[in-house]
């Protein structure tokens, strides 16, 4: 090996110990182990327990919302239940899960009634304040209480799909409003890794 | 020399999560308004274009979306609007900031300026109906009353689509799995 080609390989090296630090320093959260993970213990619409382990055995998309939500939320869930018409028998392993950020007026009999409205194949997810501060943490979702004029209030939110593979890990997202093409290509992607 | 390329290829797998991460796959679905059935006028303003979505149980909240055109010369504004079929009519502006929704509630009202359509839509302005008597059923007509700083007011006929309607009398395209 000549200098010059060492000297290659040791930038290359060096790029890529940067860009691992940077991958890191993304996706891993040290404190908690694996992104998403967390002691949070949660009820489904159906009260069902869930916590970080339910994300294990099967793919799954994720949503943050809450039923006093005019547009983001309905929409969203529309979305969903079109991505699993055009999955068809595809999409049969996948799964999702609509937890609310908004406890206090989301009970699991409303949140459950909210997202079968829409389709079957959406799990409602809800909880006490704590634990949903925890879910909430544990994913990096942002969620905020927004007063109004006649003391009602309105929830600013994370409006990403989170896509999670059967081990429990963080594939990627679909953006509000992705084009349902693209989104559905990203669920097939997830389905076939298993 | 195959060292430094097996270096090249891990540097390019390890870039490759993160330049997808980096690039968002943002696609603003641009959708054309259909031409309204129905068009109202206030003066030199003329509103096309009306409807609201169709609410799930237990949400109490609605949005209301229109088109507002003002052909006259002298700048006007959407001061509140109100509806028998809610407790309150708010005007407000829904953002998207990196993936966060963001509701903001605007006290002085929409500007609708000399010469200009303002349109109202599930993205950005809107009409928010909160405590609302009963839900939103698709096929129905929700009256609200529209009050402007010059033209005064009118009443309007929001059409109620589908839940996630993007249009007046549209499907969201996405319906198609729609448990009614």
């Amino acid at each position: 090996m000549n200098l010059r080609t060492f000297r290659v390989v040791l930038w290359a090296l060096v790029v890529v110990v940067a860009l691992a630090a940077g991958y890191l320093y993304i996706f891993m959260k040290p404190e908690s182990g694996r992104f998403g993970g967390g002691d949070y213990a949660l009820t489904t619409g159906t009260g069902q327990p869930f916590t970080a382990a339910s994300f294990t055995g099967a793919p799954s998309m994720l949503f943050f919302g809450y039923t006093h939500c005019p547009d983001v939320c309905p929409t969203t869930l529309s979305e969903m239940a079109g991505w699993f018409e055009q999955l068809g028998a595809e999409g049969k392993p996948l799964r999702a899960f609509f937890v609310t950020v908004d406890p206090e007026r989301d009970t699991a009999g409303v949140i459950n009634d909210y997202v079968h409205a829409v389709s079957d194949r959406v799990t409602g997810v809800t909880g006490t304040r704590p634990e949903i501060d925890k879910v909430e943490a544990a994913w990096g979702v942002y969620a905020k209480q927004v007063p109004l004029k006649d003391g009602d209030y309105t929830m600013d939110h994370t409006a990403t799909v989170y896509l999670i593979d059967s081990r429990g890990q963080f594939q990627g997202t679909i953006a509000y409003q992705e084009d349902s093409a693209t989104a559905v290509a990203k669920l097939k992607n997830l389905i076939a890794k298993g | 020399m195959k060292l430094s390329l097996a270096a090249v290829a891990l540097a390019a797998a390890f870039a490759a999560p993160i330049a997808a991460f980096v690039l968002p796959v943002e696609a603003a679905s641009m959708m054309a308004m259909k031409p309204a059935a129905k068009s109202w006028t206030a003066g030199d303003l003329v509103i096309t274009g009306a409807f609201a979505r169709a609410t799930l149980p237990h949400a109490p909240v609605g949005g209301g979306y229109f088109a507002v055109t003002n052909n006259g010369t002298a700048d006007d504004a959407l001061t509140s609007a109100s509806s028998p079929a809610a407790g309150t009519v708010q005007l407000h502006a829904m953002s998207m900031q990196n993936g966060v929704m963001k509701m903001q509630e605007l006290p002085d009202g929409v500007p609708v300026p000399a010469g200009k359509t303002v349109t109202l839509t599930p993205d950005g302005l809107h009409l928010m109906f909160t405590d609302l008597k009963q839900p939103f059923v698709k096929g129905q007509a929700i009256p609200v009353t529209l009050t402007f700083a010059k033209a005064g007011s009118v009443t309007i006929e929001l059409a109620v689509g589908d839940i996630a309607a993007k249009s007046p009398g549209s499907d969201a395209g996405a319906m198609s799995g729609m448990k009614m």
